[in-house]
């Protein structure tokens, strides 16, 4: 019979072989190919840091890091406290139906990026597509507003609000099923209003799980890459205006073919999502000693 | 201020809540309802109706005018059967063996004392924010070293080690298999594999059908691999299909929403079946923290 120990390297061995094959190796070319020129996966030549100075000037770059940056914070602060403010509604004592709602509304998370980009590159088609109808019928909107031809960021951030305000939704709403109901009812009693109760009893008990959300949805936003690539025909879209930093690692590595140049870009990803998680991680530490 | 104000002040505002979310709940399922339509609806009729052709018959619609052609021409003409294959063979088989190597993993950060565990736990931590797409360029050249390119174990071998599932099994093993149980078996000489098997991990059912799920469906709705990796039509899953699809047939938007239907569909009919456990360990990470 195996001893714990052994037995305890024993069930770790897979992941750990696995991992080391797959993700640290890789991991330690990506450091090496960031300091090479590469043509398709067979020939390289050392350069040095030449890779990130030319980054550091490439204009193309900085329009996608610009783009990302934007499409990230308009999401996160349109779509979260839209996500916080359904929970809230759902979490309503005495609510019918909470289960059908919620299942209406995570349903969109399902669906794949991909195929949420070919559903609504034609919702947002001029004229024929479901939204402008819908947005004609309503308000008397423009029948021929020219979403994916002028106005691509707005459409990828619709797109993601249908795609996510629900899957986040679900988390705040686990979050607002663990605030005891005593407290809610006792700051009631005590004749707080709706807002203080949100400030005083709410948010503290649920902030732990806000800022998880907040940090996977900055993370998750700043990797976009499959939806403007399909909503916009595998292309950037007018004027490099869906150019995200993931399609243009995808674009130099797989269309111009240097891996090494891709490596590089990989790399600034890296350190700008390290970067968000410490601002974040010091943000929310910072709140608590207020 | 009397208990019978504060019922019907209770009852409005129940009112106004649904006043809300039923409009909120039509407009996040009409492209749903849209997408069945576009995929039943000829060609010629794509953009004379919103959603299916208006007739006389049951409901105003002309139900003579909905076809079925675009699946017929899915599967006959384009080949997507064989993508909705590939797609269930690779999904299943990376949900299956990444939740067993990470349910492992976890099970022994969790439950075993030993040299180097907190190492163990430290490497898994900091993994978990390793940005994949940092690791495509190199991953595409390693891969083609190891002549792995365009084959079914380049897209699975890299994913069924999951960092984030060890982390959430290890979470899941601290708070249902209880150390007591795992002694008692021990001294009646159950040895560790059939201890594992056998105790802990039917304990850790519900993570077990959560990560699954999770799993599947983000090998499923997984692009950018498939189309790095694989190379031959014949192996491409549906996420790369339909993307292809719709660079060769992008006027053909019955054929597009049809193809986008049937990749969309066994997702929701899995998730019906798994919703209760999905929610829960989609929450247990960040809830119990």
């Amino acid at each position: 019979m195996a001893t714990p120990r052994r037995a305890a390297w024993g069930f770790l061995a897979p992941f750990f072989v696995l991992f080391t094959l797959f993700t640290v190796y890789p991991l330690a070319r990506a450091a090496v190919l960031a300091v090479q020129q590469t043509y398709g996966p067979g020939t390289e030549r050392f350069v040095g840091l030449d890779n990130f100075k030319a980054l550091a000037a490439d204009p193309l770059f900085w329009k996608a890091v610009r783009n990302t940056t934007v499409y990230t914070t308009t999401t996160v602060l349109i779509q979260l406290p839209l996500s916080l403010l359904f929970a809230m509604m759902l979490n309503r004592p005495g609510l019918r139906g909470r289960a059908f709602y919620r299942l209406v509304f995570f349903s969109p998370a399902l669906v794949g990026v991909v195929f949420v980009g070919m559903i609504f590159g034609v919702i947002f088609e001029k004229r024929t597509g479901l939204l402008n109808q819908f947005l004609h019928a309503v308000i008397g909107w423009d029948l021929d507003f020219p979403w994916m031809q002028n106005y691509v960021m707005p459409s990828l951030v619709i797109a993601t609000l249908w795609q996510y305000m629900g899957y986040n939704m679900i988390y705040f709403l686990a979050a607002l099923q663990n605030v005891p109901r005593e407290l809610t009812e006792a700051s009631e009693i005590d004749g707080a209003g709706p807002v203080r109760r949100f400030v005083s009893v709410t948010w503290p008990s649920i902030r732990p799980v806000a800022t998880f959300v907040i940090l996977l949805s900055v993370i998750g936003s700043f990797q976009l890459f499959e939806l403007p690539w399909v909503l916009l025909n595998s292309a950037a879209g007018p004027d490099n205006r869906g150019l995200t930093v993931v399609m243009y690692l995808y674009q130099r590595g797989f269309e111009t073919g240097d891996l090494g140049y891709a490596s590089a870009i990989g790399w600034m990803l890296g350190m700008l999502l390290v970067v968000c998680a410490v601002v974040q991680r010091r943000l929310s530490r910072g709140e608590e000693s207020v | 201020m009397n208990a019978g104000s504060s019922k019907v002040r209770g009852w409005a505002a129940l009112v106004s809540t649904h006043a809300v979310l039923v409009p909120a709940a039509v407009l996040v399922g009409a492209p749903f309802v849209w997408l069945v339509c576009a995929a039943l609806k000829r060609n010629e009729d794509f953009f004379t109706s919103t959603f299916l052709p208006g007739g006389d018959g049951f409901l105003g619609v002309e139900w003579g005018r909905v076809t079925f052609e675009h699946f017929g021409r899915l599967l006959f003409e384009l080949g997507l059967g064989r993508a909705m294959l590939n797609s269930i063979f690779l999904s299943s088989t990376t949900a299956v063996l990444a939740t067993v190597i990470s349910a492992m993993g976890g099970y022994a950060l969790a439950k075993f004392e030993f040299r180097g565990r907190k190492l163990a736990q430290g490497i898994v931590l900091a993994a978990i924010i390793i940005p994949p797409p940092l690791l495509i360029a190199p991953g595409f050249q390693w891969l083609f070293q190891l002549g792995l390119l365009d084959s079914f174990a380049g897209l699975i071998l890299p994913a069924i080690a999951p960092a984030f599932g060890v982390y959430l099994f290890r979470q899941a093993a601290l708070s249902s298999v209880p150390g007591a149980l795992i002694e008692a078996a021990r001294l009646d000489g159950c040895g560790e594999g059939r201890i594992f098997f056998g105790i802990a991990l039917p304990l850790m059912r519900p993570m077990i059908g959560a990560f699954i799920l999770l799993t599947f469906l983000g090998t499923w709705n997984n692009f950018i691999s498939p189309q790095v990796v694989m190379q031959s039509p014949g192996k491409f899953p549906l996420a790369v299909a339909i993307a292809q699809l719709k660079s060769t047939y992008y006027q053909d938007y019955g054929l597009l929403m049809a193809g986008t239907l049937v990749s969309v569909i066994p997702l929701m009919m899995l998730f019906l079946v798994l919703q209760k456990e999905f929610i829960a360990g989609l929450t247990s990470g960040a809830v119990k923290g």
